[in-house]
């Protein structure tokens, strides 16, 4: 575990940020005017309606869950793209014959993912805010469940990546894994509004605990027990970290 | 004793489908040599490059670069290897400066900015190398991956099949900057396709064939000790071995290569060769020829009787 290439694994971190920021439509303008889009149609379908159980009017509900959202969904597009590309394209193998270890390729693929999410939300929430009073009640809270989610999301998109041999099993990943699980976490509704049977299902979505932080920080109210999610949380992260770290140390389909 | 770079050691490799693809191979690579890794495709070649890369998982067996242990000084061996794979790959997002910049940077090494303009300049990418490596032709990305391998400066460079797409005059250029790195003290292990550059080229040789390796040894001693010399006869459009004249003619390893009836000549003593017994029985058989003549066997011809005598 210790360090063997601290310059590589900073220059692996470089080129995953960089890939990015060369397709800035695709990465970050992209994102936010679906973000923008999502808020367009929901102000007029929902009008100035309160969230029951929560002393919140919808819009300001949404803003938080969209931004988390799409910083969820980049973090998982900017580890899972880059591994299935270097697959397809046969370049992961300079990753295998470097002197990096596996821990040094973890961090500097989750690092970048959160760059990506970083410079995401900022964008969104610099496009939205102007049109909302929203808030900064528990600044840590946003911090700590936008970086866990980043690196959560960065974490299996990482998995996702080295386990898929095509673009097609990646898409299944992302389109019947990722999405429901992200749309179904409690961004458009509060888990208030489901049946009893549903709000317990949800307790097992390690999203929900997320994006329910995280606008627990703007808003200062929220859905959960936040003691019960800061571990959730973090046990998920670990687990996830833990989890790329060894398969990556074990070459899992990455070596024959 | 001479030192060595590479020292493999009952090397085996068996994928998950059963495929013995590297059947205990043992080769040795002298530091500063040229080493000529000869085989047909699917011999086991890339398969063995590949597990020292740490692409493919050895199944048992040793290695070392210099004295270090391959399978378990990873990192080190790394930074002391440079490989040029046999499958073009790069990256679609980035241009050929920018591709090695990263390169030498996973490799841990600081970019040394006149290495990079020499290796561009040398493998001639100079003006190409502001373009996306999409927009490179084919034999440029090749020669991209050369760069690549070279560009942490590694004592030992493994070039699998680096010219293949490559035109004449730009592979002539590749293997001049070849021999100047070994003449600087390169250790260079080649696999090729182009036996004739080769031949030229390396001062060792090992063919291996289905996972086996069938010689290792200096590249002169192979041509004194196995290469021989065979007879050529031409006869006229109609003419055909039959399998009875092949069997009259067993002694002289009959074969037709390219229409001409070949035989294989062996010497008894010093100078003395089988040439008049084999020139006269082929007369007996088939009358005089319309044109005959000795021709020395070369690498491609030791290599296909080594590799067909495997086979058989």
């Amino acid at each position: 575990m210790r360090p063997v290439n601290p310059r590589g694994a900073w220059t692996l971190f470089q080129r995953e940020t960089r890939r990015f920021m060369k397709v800035k439509m695709q990465t970050i303008v992209a994102p936010a005017l679906t973000a923008v889009l999502y808020l367009i149609v929901f102000r007029y379908a929902m009008g100035d309606r309160q969230v029951p159980g929560l002393d919140v009017d919808y819009f300001t509900f949404l803003i938080p869950g969209l931004v988390m959202m799409s910083m969820l969904q980049n973090s998982f597009a900017n580890t899972s793209s880059s591994m299935i590309t270097g697959k397809v394209m046969n370049v992961h193998i300079y990753l295998l014959m470097a002197p990096l270890s596996a821990m040094e390729v973890v961090v500097a693929f989750l690092a970048a993912a959160v760059v990506r999410a970083l410079v995401v939300a900022v964008v969104l929430l610099a496009i939205l805010m102007p049109f909302v009073g929203l808030g900064l009640e528990h600044a840590w809270m946003v911090v700590f469940y936008g970086l866990c989610g980043s690196v959560l999301m960065g974490g299996l998109g990482l998995i996702g990546g080295m386990w898929s041999k095509k673009f097609d099993e990646m898409s299944m990943i992302n389109n019947f894994i990722i999405m429901p699980l992200t749309f179904l976490s409690g961004v458009f509704y509060s888990v208030k509004q489901l049946p009893p049977f549903w709000q317990q299902v949800n307790a097992f979505n390690p999203f929900f605990y997320l994006i329910d932080g995280f606008r627990h920080g703007f808003l200062g109210v929220g859905d959960t027990n936040p003691v019960t999610a800061v571990w959730v949380v973090l046990v998920a992260v670990a687990l996830c970290v833990v989890a790329c770290w060894w398969l990556w140390l074990t070459g899992w389909r990455l070596k024959e | 004793m001479t030192d060595m770079a590479l020292r493999i050691s009952d090397l085996r490799k068996t994928y998950s489908n059963g495929n013995h693809a590297l059947q205990g191979v043992s080769l040795d690579v002298p530091e500063g040599s040229f080493y000529a890794l000869l085989g047909p495709n699917g011999a086991g070649k890339s398969t063995m490059i590949n597990m020292l890369a740490d692409i493919v998982r050895p199944t048992s067996g040793e290695a070392t670069l210099f004295g270090r242990d391959v399978f378990n000084d990873k990192a080190w061996c790394k930074r002391h290897m440079g490989v040029v794979p046999q499958e073009v790959a790069f990256d679609p997002f980035f241009t050929a400066r920018e591709a090695l910049r990263i390169t030498c940077g996973l490799f841990g090494q600081k970019l040394d900015p006149v290495w990079m303009d020499e290796l561009l300049e040398r493998l001639g990418l100079a003006e190409h190398a502001d373009k996306n490596a999409r927009q490179l032709s084919g034999g440029m990305r090749r020669r991209l991956l050369v760069a690549q391998a070279l560009v942490h400066r590694p004592p030992l460079v493994v070039l699998d099949e680096p010219t293949a797409g490559v035109d004449v005059e730009l592979r002539r250029r590749l293997w001049d900057f070849m021999r100047e790195l070994n003449r600087q003290g390169t250790t260079i292990l080649l696999t090729t396709h182009y036996l004739e550059e080769a031949e030229e080229l390396c001062e060792f040789v090992a063919i291996i064939d289905h996972g086996q390796l069938l010689t290792a040894r200096p590249m002169r001693e192979l041509m004194r000790e196995v290469a021989g010399s065979y007879l050529w006869m031409r006869y006229d459009d109609d003419w055909r071995l039959k399998e009875v004249d092949a069997e009259s003619l067993s002694d002289f390893q009959p074969r037709v290569c390219d229409g001409l009836l070949c035989l294989t000549l062996t010497r008894s003593g010093q100078h003395a060769s089988s040439f008049h017994a084999a020139y006269d029985a082929a007369v007996t058989r088939f009358g005089p020829p319309l044109d005959a003549g000795v021709r020395e066997e070369d690498l491609e011809d030791v290599f296909l009787r080594l590799t067909r005598e495997n086979q058989a």
